[in-house]
């Protein structure tokens, strides 16, 4: 399993003015900030580093730590691999060859600028997500979306499966745990059947595993019965944004939104 | 290093921001959120208010399947994607709600898959898949659901089926936004044929494994199955032949796609030869140079392959499966 569970839950609760700052502003200067490194054309370093300037102020200045965000962010980096496969895409001053089979492939200077921002691109988003999760309580995170007119449904199945999520977890760990405690090798031999058999018994578990997770949801659903549940979700009716706050994200916005007019332009 | 590598690039499918261009990002959330859009109606017709618990524990359910896992080859290590088991157990719609979820909490909560990338993550892994799992998944199982291995053998093949039909739109999408198509569908498909084998055996075993202890959950899926398919659970010994023949049928698969797509690649020569790669390559104006709408057009005919394929398995599958019927029905007359 490649996906970390420590959800980064533990910067929530420092205090800075990043973390002050309403999720639905943070959030929307989130899209905004990948969305202006999405239009930034290739081989733009300069609008680059300042993209990454501006957001690794801001992470020093959200007390999370910048080596933190900097080092979660290589989660995205295995698919950098697809991205070589741009070094080969570009026609230009040819840098080497490769043969393979009846395929020449030629990477060319082109083909570098596009792979290198391609990876910086990415990079990037990941560490400004990473930011707004690690200042951002999840419940504001899913309040917010609800803010900005995700509909009401989804939103409480968001907060279900944000609520239950870490119980399953625990719960498939358990499994596995308890797998391995049966799972006896001795050195030097072969464990357990073939893959078919080991198949089998993840399947059994992953079934296992599902009628725990229905039952669950049954004895929920009756508890939420018992507690005067009748289909309707309510919650504390948010206020709207501040003059403050909306001014924060107007000149967010505009200065991501002229930062890429310039790199597009120019 | 390599193998988990491996291991990411393969499974997750989890695409990040920064690799799929605006226009692509785009068309890709109006589709995904014109599917959950339906999803939504179509589930909360149905059992409203306990839908909302038992889809969010679901949710929940699948993200944590996911985490069990079994070694494969090498340090790899086979586990879930999930959508073919949900749409079969919880129906096509529910299926669609609670992978849409699945993939909005990995990305918000754990940076797998990008936020603007996440309209065409989640109509991969999580519509496609649904649509293929269930789509495939229930006139086959009408048809050989009754004999003692349809279950098994109906359950991987669609699981399989809806990994490469998310690897098949990973790939399109990747390809529209510029990365070299002969590069990225024989990769890509190659690598999936055997994740999607992992895929098909795990849903296999869990499905049987739901089906003979909890009838009643699935009454819909049951139902199809009949007592005969039911009196056993697929054993090892039956996942067994079916690995094997998968893995026939799979490296049969992956041998044949380099041909397929391989040098000079079909889509690339066609739109060689329509004049787009080089109207894409100079585009007359400047303001998105990498996204151009040449560029779409001869992307344009990518997607039209795909779903032109996709659309003939269908329509094969479906035939097929309707004539076994009518021949069965005979039969029982």
């Amino acid at each position: 399993m490649t996906l970390s569970t420590d959800a980064l839950d533990r910067f929530v609760d420092r205090s800075s003015p990043i973390h002050a700052l309403d999720a639905r502003v943070k959030f929307l200067l989130t899209i905004g900030f990948v969305l202006a490194l999405a239009f930034m054309p290739f081989g733009e370093w300069a609008a680059m580093a300042i993209m990454a300037a501006l957001l690794w102020g801001i992470v020093a200045w959200s007390q999370v730590g910048l080596l933190t965000i900097i080092k979660r962010a290589f989660v995205a980096l295995p698919f950098a691999l697809v991205a070589v496969s741009l070094l080969f895409s570009r026609p230009g001053e040819p840098l080497f060859s490769l043969a393979l089979g009846p395929l020449t492939l030629t990477a060319t200077t082109a083909g570098l600028v596009a792979f290198i921002s391609v990876v910086l691109k990415s990079w990037l988003s990941v560490q400004a997500a990473l930011t707004l999760v690690a200042t951002t309580h999840f419940i504001d995170l899913i309040q917010a979306l609800r803010a900005l007119r995700l509909p009401a449904v989804l939103v409480a199945l968001l907060a279900f499966a944000y609520r239950y999520l870490f119980v399953l977890i625990e719960e498939a760990q358990r499994m596995l745990r308890a797998r391995a405690v049966r799972s006896a090798v001795l050195p030097g031999q072969r464990s357990g059947g073939g893959i078919g058999w080991r198949a089998a018994v993840v399947g059994q578990m992953v079934g296992t595993l599902f009628l725990r997770s229905y039952e669950r949801s049954e004895r929920i659903y009756v508890a939420m019965l018992s507690r005067g549940y009748t289909g309707e979700f309510r919650t504390i009716v948010r206020r709207s944004l501040t003059a403050g706050e909306e001014g924060i994200l107007a000149i967010g916005l505009a200065l991501l939104a002229s930062i890429t007019f310039l790199a597009v332009m120019f | 290093m390599m193998s988990a590598f491996l291991e990411q690039i393969a499974v997750g499918l989890h695409i990040p921001d920064g690799f799929l261009s605006v226009p692509v990002s785009i068309a890709w959330w109006v589709l995904t959120i014109a599917s959950v859009a339906i999803a939504v109606r179509r589930t909360s017709g149905a059992l409203h208010e306990r839908q909302i618990p038992l889809m969010g524990v679901m949710a929940a359910f699948i993200f944590a399947a996911q985490m069990l896992n079994f070694p494969v080859l090498g340090g790899t290590s086979g586990h879930l994607l999930g959508g073919a088991l949900a749409a079969l157990l919880l129906g096509p719609w529910a299926g669609i709600l609670v992978m849409t979820v699945v993939l909005a909490l990995q990305a918000l909560l754990f940076q797998d898959g990008g936020l603007l990338a996440m309209g065409a993550n989640i109509f991969n892994m999580g519509v496609a898949t649904a649509l293929v799992g269930y789509g495939m998944g229930m006139p086959l199982l009408r048809v050989f659901g009754g004999r003692p291995w349809g279950l098994a053998l109906v359950g991987f093949v669609v699981a399989w089926a809806s990994v490469m039909a998310a690897a098949v739109l990973t790939s399109i999408q990747l390809v529209l936004s510029g990365v070299p198509a002969a590069i990225v569908f024989p990769l890509m498909l190659f690598v999936h044929t055997f994740i999607g084998i992992g895929e098909g055996l795990i849903t296999l075993a869990a499905l049987s494994f739901v089906i003979t202890t909890r009838p009643d959950i699935v009454s819909s899926l049951a139902a199809v199955v009949g007592p005969e398919g039911l009196q056993r659970r697929v054993g090892g010994g039956t996942i067994g032949t079916v690995t094997l023949v998968g893995m026939a049928f799979a490296i049969g698969a992956a041998l044949i796609s380099p041909f397929a797509s391989g040098d000079p690649d079909g889509l690339e020569r066609v739109a060689e030869d329509q004049g787009f790669l080089e109207r894409a390559q100079d585009a007359p104006f400047n303001i998105l140079p990498d996204y151009t709408i040449p560029g779409i057009d001869g992307g344009l005919s990518t997607i039209l392959a795909g779903v032109i394929g996709l659309l003939i398995v269908f329509a094969l599958i479906y035939g097929i499966s309707q004539m076994l019927r009518a021949r069965a029905e005979a039969a029982e007359r």
